[in-house]
C-alpha cells in the first residue's frame, strides 16, 4: 500500500504564537483567566446559586486545582435556562447565535459577543493550517450552513487564513464532486461520513483517487476510527485531518490535529480541559479514558464552567514534536449517555464496531446483547455476514468468527459471544442506530 | 465433470432451514440430495439441485446467502470395502476432503457419494489418472428424474 502522505506533504506551520506557549506561562494565563471568567459569571443564576451553596468565589481560586471547587455544567443546566438563560453579558453585546441539533426537541442555544466571533475564528484557522491550510487553496465546505456551528465556525476560520470558500453547503453529492473538480479544489471541510459519500460518488462516476484534485480535508462534528481515516485517505487520495468541537464550548476549534495525527491540540489558553470518570467525577489518570469537561475561560457571551461534554476520551500531556505545547486528547471512542457497564469494565458500542472494521469480511451492522443469565452479565455480539464474504468451507466461517472475537477482545478486554447473522437481519434504522439491547434486570436508581 | 453445488449460510436457531427449503418448493426446483453442517453460532447447508442456476436466484430473491461450489460426485461400488477402494486413491495422490455426503439414489449397485477436496482440479487428474470418472451432472439429473 503507497502512503497517501507521501504523495502529499503537509509541512508543520504554527498560525497562533499562543500555540507554543511554555507550559509554565500556559498555567499562569490560565489561571488568571479563570479568575476571571468565576468574576464575569458572578450574577449568571445557575452559578450564582451554584457558587452560593458551595461558598465559592473569585477570590477563592488560588491556583489551578481550585478549579476542582466549582460546580460541573450539563446540558441539561442548559436546557432548564432555555433559551439563553446562561447569558453573561446584555444581549445588545451579541453578534450571533447558534444551536446544537436538539434530538430531544428544541435546541440548545449559544450565543456569541463579537469578540467571541474573534476568538473563535482564530482557533479554527489554528487547527485548519495545522492541518495544511495555506492563503492560495481553495476550501470547500460542505456543512451545512445554519444553526449548526460546523458551517459558519469553519467558514470564518477559512476566511481569517485567507483562502477562498467554496461554500457548497451539505447535500447533492455529484454537485459536491463536480465543484471539486472543475473549481480545482484541493481542501475538503465536512463530516467523515460525508467524505466517504463523496469518494462513493466519485467512484460511481468511475474516478480514481488520482482523478480528484482533493490533497486533504478537515473531518469532526461526530466521531469517526483509524480504519476510517485510512478508506477516506485512500479514497480520495488525501490526507485526513480530525478536528473537535462542540457548540457548547464554542464550536469547532475546541482542538485539532497537527500533521503528525497523534491527538488533536486542545486549545488550552482558552478552554481548561479535564478528563473525569463519569461515575464518580474524580479525574482519572492521565492516558485513561474519561468524560471531558472544559471550562471556557475567554469566552464573554455564554462562559461555562466545568462543561461535562458526555464525550469520552484519552489526554495526553506528553511533548509532540510539532512543536505545540498543548495537551492532546485521543478521537472520542465514545458518549457517556452510549457507556455500557459490563462486568465492571467500560465499554462502548464504537468499540465493538472498530472491532468490526479491522475485520475484513463483516457488514457494519451488528447489534449488542446484553443478558445476566446467572451472576454474570453476558454479551452477544451478532453480527451479519456479507454475501460476499460467505464461505463454503466451515473453517473459512469459523476462522472469520474467531477473528472477530479477538479484535473484540483486544479492544473492550472482554470475551463475547459472537454470531454470525444472515444479511439484512437486523434491524436498520433512519437515525441514530440502537444497537444495543439491554435484557440485564434494570438497576433501581 | 464437476458439479454445482448451492452452499446456504444458515443461523443455528429454530425454523431457519424452513424457509430455503420453502422457497426451492415453491419455486418447483428438486433437491436431489442434501447436508447440513453445523457449529454452536451457524450452520451451512449444502445442496445438489436439479437446477442451481434457477435455485440461486430463486433463494438469493428470498433474502438467502448462497454460495455456489463445485463438488465430485463419485460412484462407489456398494459392498464391503467400496468406499476404501476410493480413499485409497486419494490417500496415493494425498488429496484432502473437505467434507462428504451421499445420494440417496443408487446406480446399479453402486452408491454416488459427493465429494468436496481442497484442490479439485488435482482430485478429478488424480480420479482420471487411476480411470476412475465423476459422474457427470447430466447422469445424476437423469437419475433422478427416474
Amino acid at each position: 500500500m503507497v502512503s497517501v502522505m507521501a504523495q502529499f506533504k503537509v509541512e508543520n506551520r504554527i498560525w497562533d504564537p499562543a500555540e507554543t506557549m511554555p507550559r509554565a506561562e500556559l498555567r499562569r494565563l490560565q489561571l488568571e483567566r479563570l479568575k476571571d471568567c468565576v468574576r464575569r459569571v458572578a450574577d449568571v443564576p445557575f452559578y450564582r446559586e451554584a457558587f452560593a451553596s458551595t461558598g465559592v468565589s473569585a477570590d477563592s481560586i488560588r491556583s489551578l486545582d481550585d478549579l476542582r471547587r466549582l460546580p460541573f455544567t450539563t446540558k441539561d443546566d442548559l436546557r432548564r435556562y432555555y433559551p439563553l438563560g446562561f447569558l453573561a453579558v446584555e444581549r445588545e453585546k451579541l453578534v450571533r447565535i447558534h444551536g446544537s441539533s436538539g434530538t430531544t426537541g428544541k435546541p440548545t442555544f449559544v450565543a456569541y459577543t463579537a469578540q467571541d466571533m474573534d476568538i473563535w475564528s482564530n482557533l479554527c484557522a489554528r487547527f485548519l493550517v495545522a492541518g495544511g491550510l495555506r492563503p492560495e487553496h481553495f476550501v470547500q465546505i460542505a456543512f451545512g450552513y445554519g444553526l449548526f456551528t460546523g458551517g459558519f465556525g469553519l467558514h470564518q476560520g477559512v476566511e481569517k487564513v485567507g483562502a477562498a470558500i467554496v461554500p457548497a453547503s451539505a447535500g447533492n453529492t455529484p454537485r459536491q464532486l463536480m465543484l471539486i473538480c472543475d473549481l480545482n479544489v484541493q481542501v475538503l471541510i465536512c463530516t467523515p461520513s460525508y467524505a466517504l459519500n463523496i469518494a462513493e460518488a466519485a467512484r460511481d462516476q468511475g474516478m480514481t483517487p488520482e482523478q480528484i484534485p482533493l490533497k486533504f480535508g478537515h473531518f469532526g462534528a461526530e466521531p469517526w476510527t483509524e480504519d476510517m481515516r485510512t478508506r477516506i485517505e485512500q479514497e480520495l487520495g488525501i490526507v485526513a485531518f480530525n478536528n473537535y468541537g462542540l457548540s457548547e464550548v464554542i464550536g469547532p476549534g475546541v482542538s485539532g490535529e497537527c500533521t503528525l495525527q497523534q491527538g488533536m491540540h486542545i486549545q488550552e489558553d482558552h478552554f481548561i480541559v479535564e478528563c473525569v470518570d463519569p461515575d464518580t467525577l474524580e479525574p482519572v489518570a492521565t492516558g485513561e479514558a474519561g468524560e471531558l469537561v472544559f471550562t471556557t475561560i475567554t469566552k464573554e457571551a455564554l462562559p461555562l464552567i466545568r462543561y461535562r461534554t458526555r464525550d469520552i476520551a484519552r489526554l495526553d500531556d506528553t511533548p509532540c514534536r510539532c512543536g505545540r505545547t498543548t495537551v492532546r486528547m485521543s478521537r472520542v471512542i465514545g458518549r457517556t449517555d452510549d457507556m455500557l457497564i459490563i462486568r465492571g469494565v467500560n465499554v462502548f458500542p464504537s468499540q465493538i464496531e472498530e472491532a468490526l472494521l479491522r475485520v475484513e469480511g463483516t457488514s457494519p451492522h451488528y447489534q449488542i446483547e446484553l443478558s445476566r443469565p446467572g451472576a454474570l452479565d453476558q454479551v452477544t455480539v451478532r453480527v451479519e455476514v456479507r454475501p460476499e464474504d460467505f464461505s463454503d468451507r466451515m473453517r473459512e466461517m469459523q476462522a472469520l468468527r474467531d477473528r472477530i472475537d479477538r479484535e473484540i477482545h483486544a479492544i473492550t478486554g472482554l470475551r463475547m459471544n459472537v454470531e454470525l447473522v444472515k444479511p439484512q437481519s437486523l434491524e436498520r434504522f433512519q437515525g441514530k442506530a440502537k444497537r444495543v439491547i439491554d435484557r440485564r434486570q434494570m438497576k433501581v436508581e | 465433470m464437476k458439479l454445482h453445488q448451492l452452499s446456504l449460510f444458515i443461523e443455528n436457531k429454530p425454523r431457519q432451514l424452513r424457509s430455503p427449503i420453502r422457497i426451492l418448493a415453491e419455486a418447483g426446483v428438486n433437491i436431489l440430495t442434501l447436508c447440513l453442517a453445523d457449529t454452536q453460532q451457524f450452520g451451512i447447508l449444502r445442496m445438489i439441485v436439479q437446477d442451481w442456476q434457477k435455485a440461486k436466484a430463486a433463494l438469493e430473491k428470498g433474502g438467502c446467502v448462497v454460495n455456489v461450489t463445485e463438488v465430485i460426485a463419485l460412484e462407489v461400488p456398494d459392498h464391503p470395502g467400496g468406499l476404501d477402494d476410493i480413499l485409497a486413491v486419494i490417500e496415493e495422490f494425498s488429496l484432502n476432503i473437505e467434507y462428504t455426503y451421499s445420494f440417496t439414489f443408487r446406480r446399479g449397485n453402486r452408491a454416488v457419494l459427493v465429494f468436496r477436496f481442497e484442490d479439485m482440479d488435482a482430485a478429478v487428474e488424480a480420479f482420471q489418472a487411476k480411470g476412475i470418472n465423476p459422474v457427470s451432472s447430466v447422469e445424476i439429473y437423469e437419475q433422478a428424474n427416474v
